[in-house]
């Protein structure tokens, strides 16, 4: 691997006649950029590559299928699918099971997003202008959730939510309230998981939005408190304003994590109890690998990435819009 | 300056020590579920099932490691993770900062084509890639097998984009001059790059090494024999298996989660550094 481009190179700037003239550094240069055109592309190559089997293949793949009636047969003899048009996505829209899916993904972007981002800010704020000391254990701390392994945070959270010998039902034991059970509540399941993704996420948002602040000059926070700006105003006219793009960044990357919400219905719930938290991606499992409607599985994949790709481009709109 | 200090000062006396109550309050949400886990990993079966709960163990025991030990094997998917994650590491290592130096520092053809294509991969979801690259790696027979598992995370859009942001630090005129004394393009990037980078690819180690210990659908899906399991899927397969044991399985289950959760938690204590400033690059546009 090492003996791709050093011999080529050496020789031809061995080579290279008439040293200063300007004539000859033009044609130096002109060689050199071949060299850099034939090295850029050949140290693109592992990278593309892999991109085309393993991500653009399965890309197109999965639109191809969701046209098909893909099956359990057709996972060893793909070519025997049928075309099938439109049905998979027809049915998708009269499917309940689906509507529920994708209601239940919504809620959790629409509560869970907005929460993540404000708790996350808060904590940024609180431990870039509040706390000097133990700066780095803080921030340790509240990061430490969302390098953990998901399965296993999922696997604990279940057992803090157990209504019998829970974390939270032996705190409403002491304090005198009786903690529903969580996850085997229609009601109380989807706020549930919701909250045990905000508990994981709020430490990317604050991080992202501590970098934010730390490139905001100290100069403007000086000019507004000589003003007798309150820490409020600060926040809302300084702060968030200045950090707008840090939080639109924040905001997107938040949302389509959990506009692809799988491991926590899974380990937790497996979309239960009735379908309460089944999410889109859930579904697709299901669909997908535990009944092999593969071609049906693939339309919803589909569906999900281009509201996805809508929201995305919606967020990355308004962030135009408003910087202008 | 002067004439603002006294008057800040009491009222700064005052809200410190309030912000710090308030920061150690969070801090102790955020921390609770991990005591919760590592206190009842070392509970018997009484103090797993009392209630109200206990927090601090009446009886330490380590009978929840050795029957864990004993129904699973969880130094085989130790294994399994471990070998997967350090393939994923050091294949993303070698192509994305092959990629990133290309990109950064290399004027080709089509290079901005390139970058297009790695910042439409970064908003790709991998869901949507799950089912045909299940049938892909089923008819390449990789199913069940180390390549399986590696080679669809073997070169993240990530890695590239992080890679090139760190690149382009370096002057060029470093690079024309070792090109002017002759050096080819791959003694450039291996000599005199990849050194100067080290910390982004410190960086890229943990996120790719963490990435790949903490995935769990494309495990889960590419893989049927045991043998292969990954600890999150084992952790997983077993905490929704209805033949597990309630209470003492309860108690197998926390020693098996703070088995996959304490190395990730002590590497990131350790290397937390690197983690911020690979967040914050990736934010930075």
């Amino acid at each position: 691997m090492s003996t791709t481009t050093p011999t080529p190179a050496r020789s031809g700037a061995e080579k290279a006649p008439g040293g200063g003239s300007p004539q000859g550094a033009g044609r130096r240069k002109k060689r050199s950029m071949g060299k850099q055109n034939l090295a850029g592309w050949l140290f693109s190559t592992p990278f593309l590559a892999l991109f085309a089997v393993f991500m653009l293949f399965p890309i197109v793949a999965t639109l191809v299928m969701s046209f098909t009636d893909f099956g359990q047969r057709n996972v060893r003899k793909p070519m025997d699918a049928n075309f099938v048009g439109l049905e998979n996505y027809t049915k998708l829209f009269s499917d309940d099971q689906f509507l529920r899916a994708m209601f239940n993904t919504a809620y959790f972007v629409v509560v869970g997003v907005p929460l993540t981002i404000g708790l996350g800010l808060l904590v940024a704020v609180l431990l870039n202008n509040g706390i000097d000391r133990a700066r780095t254990f803080f921030r340790v701390g509240f990061y430490a959730p969302v390098v953990t392994t998901i399965v296993a945070v999922a696997i604990v959270w279940r057992f803090v939510l157990d209504p019998s010998d829970g974390l939270i039902a032996g705190l409403g034991d002491e304090l005198g309230f009786t903690a529903p059970d969580f996850l085997g509540s229609e009601t109380w399941a989807m706020p549930s998981l919701i909250v045990m993704a905000v508990w994981r996420n709020l430490g990317t948002v604050m991080v992202l939005m501590i970098a934010g602040l730390q490139a905001i000059p100290a100069e403007v926070r000086e000019a507004a408190r000589l003003d007798g700006a309150s820490a409020w105003q600060e926040l809302r006219r300084i702060t968030v304003p200045l950090l707008r793009p840090t939080l639109l960044y924040a905001t997107v990357i938040t949302t389509i994590g959990y506009l692809n919400v799988f491991e926590e219905p899974f380990v937790m719930t497996q979309g239960g109890p009735s379908d309460s938290t089944m999410t889109v991606s859930l579904d697709m499992y299901f669909q997908g690998f535990r009944f092999f409607n593969m071609g049906y599985a693939s339309a919803m994949a589909y569906v999900l990435f281009v509201v996805i790709m809508g929201i995305t481009v919606l967020q990355l709109r308004l962030m135009k819009d408003n910087t202008k | 300056m002067s004439a603002v200090t006294p008057t800040r000062r009491p009222e700064g006396r005052v809200r410190k020590p309030l912000l710090y109550v308030v920061a150690s309050l969070g801090l102790l949400v955020m921390a609770a579920p991990f005591l919760w886990m590592a206190l009842s990993a070392f509970k018997t079966k009484k103090d797993l099932t009392a209630s109200p709960p206990v927090w601090i163990p009446s009886e330490w025991t380590l009978k929840n490691f050795s029957d864990l030990l004993d129904q699973l094997d969880m130094p085989r998917y130790f294994l399994n993770s471990v070998i997967v994650a350090v393939l994923v590491t050091v294949c993303n290592l070698l192509f994305c900062s092959m990629l990133g130096y290309a990109l950064a520092k290399l004027n080709f053809s089509g290079r901005s084509k390139v970058f297009g294509i790695v910042l439409a991969a970064l908003m790709v979801p991998a869901n949507l890639m799950v089912l045909p690259l299940f049938v892909l790696i089923n008819q390449l027979n990789l199913l069940d097998t180390y390549a399986g598992l590696v080679l669809p995370f073997a070169a993240g859009a990530f890695g590239v984009f992080l890679m090139r942001q760190f690149m382009q630090s370096i002057p060029d005129e470093l690079l024309e001059a070792a090109r002017m004394d002759g050096a080819g393009e791959w003694y450039i990037f291996w000599r005199i790059v990849l050194p100067l980078v080290k910390p982004a690819l410190a960086t890229l180690t943990i996120f790719t090494f963490l990435g790949s210990w903490n995935n769990f659908i494309w495990p889960l899906i590419a893989t049927n024999d045991p043998d292969k399991y990954t600890l999150p899927v084992a952790l997983a397969t077993f905490a929704n298996d209805p033949n597990r044991t309630v209470g003492g399985g309860n108690g197998m289950l926390m020693a098996g989660s703070l088995l996959v959760v304490l190395p990730v938690l002590i590497v990131f204590a350790v290397l937390q550094r690197h983690f911020t400033q690979g967040i914050a690059t990736a934010g930075m546009k």
